[in-house]
């Protein structure tokens, strides 16, 4: 039996996620990517150079910052070490991170990026879909941003039914419809 | 002076050949299955079993801990059968007993062998059964349990877990024993099965069975386990229907 749903993500080499730092070491940073390991981001991998001894790597990433990553080496007998080695790789300076099952990311990006495609054009959001289940929104606005995560979150809900880009469009257009009637309405109140 | 009142062995099988809650010898006690009812666990299930009632809930793959006790090639399976200080006639205590231990051990080997574990290297799976109302058969419905709980959690599994006893009451073999046939019967013995795979993941029996009986009792117990399997397979599908239902 293979499952439909799982909670967790399993590493793959080349794969773009999002990690959470959950440790600053020495040399590094321990970081959570929603996998039964823990990541490591080797400091030379940010600095281009080797981290000087007691170096306060602090300075760059922190506990509680999410980085954008490549998975650059896993196998069976060692955890996954990540790099930021890449364009648009690196620590998320803004925007937010919305937590998916790592199951559900085909379907957020649906059928050759078309979901996607269909997502950030309808809120105006520029959106980055990690393979572990973590998605980035910069969103023009808060309602925008409560309206994308409405939709996928429904995504996630509805995932085996068809049709279900153009649901999402649909429903995308009527609340972001709504929303700019009571924003409208709330300028001519003040 | 105080009068003992000493309980005496019922009669088993009545008259017209029906059991005491009025089953026939080879009829399934009423059953019922749940799954994802825990929020806080990445999969759970609840069973009931006539009135034996069981809640189990699944966590991980997750990295192990402590760490120098993971497995370099396979994961950890850690089980805990507990039964709640109200689930039996007279307050259990809480503190896990030597019968309690011996079950998490045994439910943990039949549910290892159906879960692949190879799959999820250094790591473990946790599963917590709690049963909250005992009547006979609390091991299998807590094994069931906790093979939907697993399934639920979306681990990976070579089939679903179904299982049920088969005893001898009064001479005669019957199948899916209540507390009564559990105390006053002459044979208890559980089966769990991977059922598409013909395979026995658990088997056990406390008395006497002539070979015959055996046989025999294997052969209720398979039909049992067919009708489980097939419940349990719905209960599964059901989850993704409901939204199928609200979606089209």
């Amino acid at each position: 039996m293979i499952p439909l749903e799982g909670s967790h993500y399993y590493p793959r080499i080349g794969d773009t996620v999002i990690a959470l730092v959950e440790d600053v070491e020495l040399y590094g940073w321990t970081t959570d990517i929603k996998a039964p390991y823990s990541a490591y981001l080797p400091a030379s991998s940010l600095l281009g150079r080797p981290a000087n001894v007691g170096e306060d790597l602090r300075r760059y990433i922190d506990v509680g910052d999410y980085v954008i990553a490549k998975v650059e080496s896993f196998d069976r007998t060692s955890d996954p070490v990540l790099s930021v080695k890449g364009k648009g790789l690196g620590r998320v300076s803004s925007g937010t991170v919305i937590d998916i099952l790592p199951v559900k990311v085909p379907r957020v990006v649906g059928k050759g990026k078309s979901m996607l495609e269909t997502l950030s054009t309808e809120t105006g959001c520029d959106i980055l879909v990690a393979q572990n289940g973590r998605v980035l929104a910069n969103c023009p606005s808060k309602e925008k941003e409560n309206v994308l995560i409405m939709a996928i979150r429904t995504i996630e809900r509805e995932s085996h039914t068809k049709g279900l880009t153009d649901r999402i469009k649909k429903l995308i257009k009527e609340s972001l419809g709504d929303n700019s009637v009571t924003s409208s309405e709330a300028q001519t109140n003040t | 002076m105080i009068t003992v009142l000493q309980v005496q062995k019922p009669k088993l099988i009545l008259d017209d050949g029906r059991r005491l809650d009025g089953r026939r010898p080879d009829e399934l006690r009423p059953m019922k299955m749940e799954i994802g009812v825990l929020k806080n666990a990445d999969g759970s299930s609840l069973v009931e079993v006539g009135n034996t009632k069981i809640i189990a809930a699944v966590y991980g793959p997750r990295e192990m801990h402590p760490r120098h006790l993971a497995l370099p090639n396979r994961a950890t399976l850690r089980v805990r059968y507990h039964m709640t200080p109200f689930s039996t006639d007279e307050r259990k205590s809480p503190v896990p007993s030597r019968r309690e231990i011996e079950l998490s051990k045994v439910i943990r080997e039949a549910l290892e062998s159906s879960i692949l574990v190879e799959q999820f290297p250094r790591s473990s799976i946790d599963v917590f059964m709690e049963v909250i109302q005992a009547d006979a058969g609390t091991r299998l419905a807590s094994l069931m349990a906790a093979s939907l709980a697993v399934v639920d959690a979306g681990i990976p599994v070579k089939d679903v877990i179904a299982a049920v006893a088969v005893g001898k009451a009064d001479g005669v073999v019957v199948l899916d024993l209540n507390e009564p046939e559990d105390m006053w019967g002459e044979a208890d013995m559980p089966v769990a099965m991977l059922p598409s795979l013909g395979q026995i993941t658990l088997i056990q029996l406390n008395g006497n069975m002539t070979q015959q009986e055996f046989k025999q009792g294997l052969e209720l117990a398979y039909k049992g386990i067919s009708t489980i399997y097939n419940l349990e397979k719905e209960v599964l599908r059901n989850k993704f229907a409901e939204i199928h239902e609200e979606g089209s």
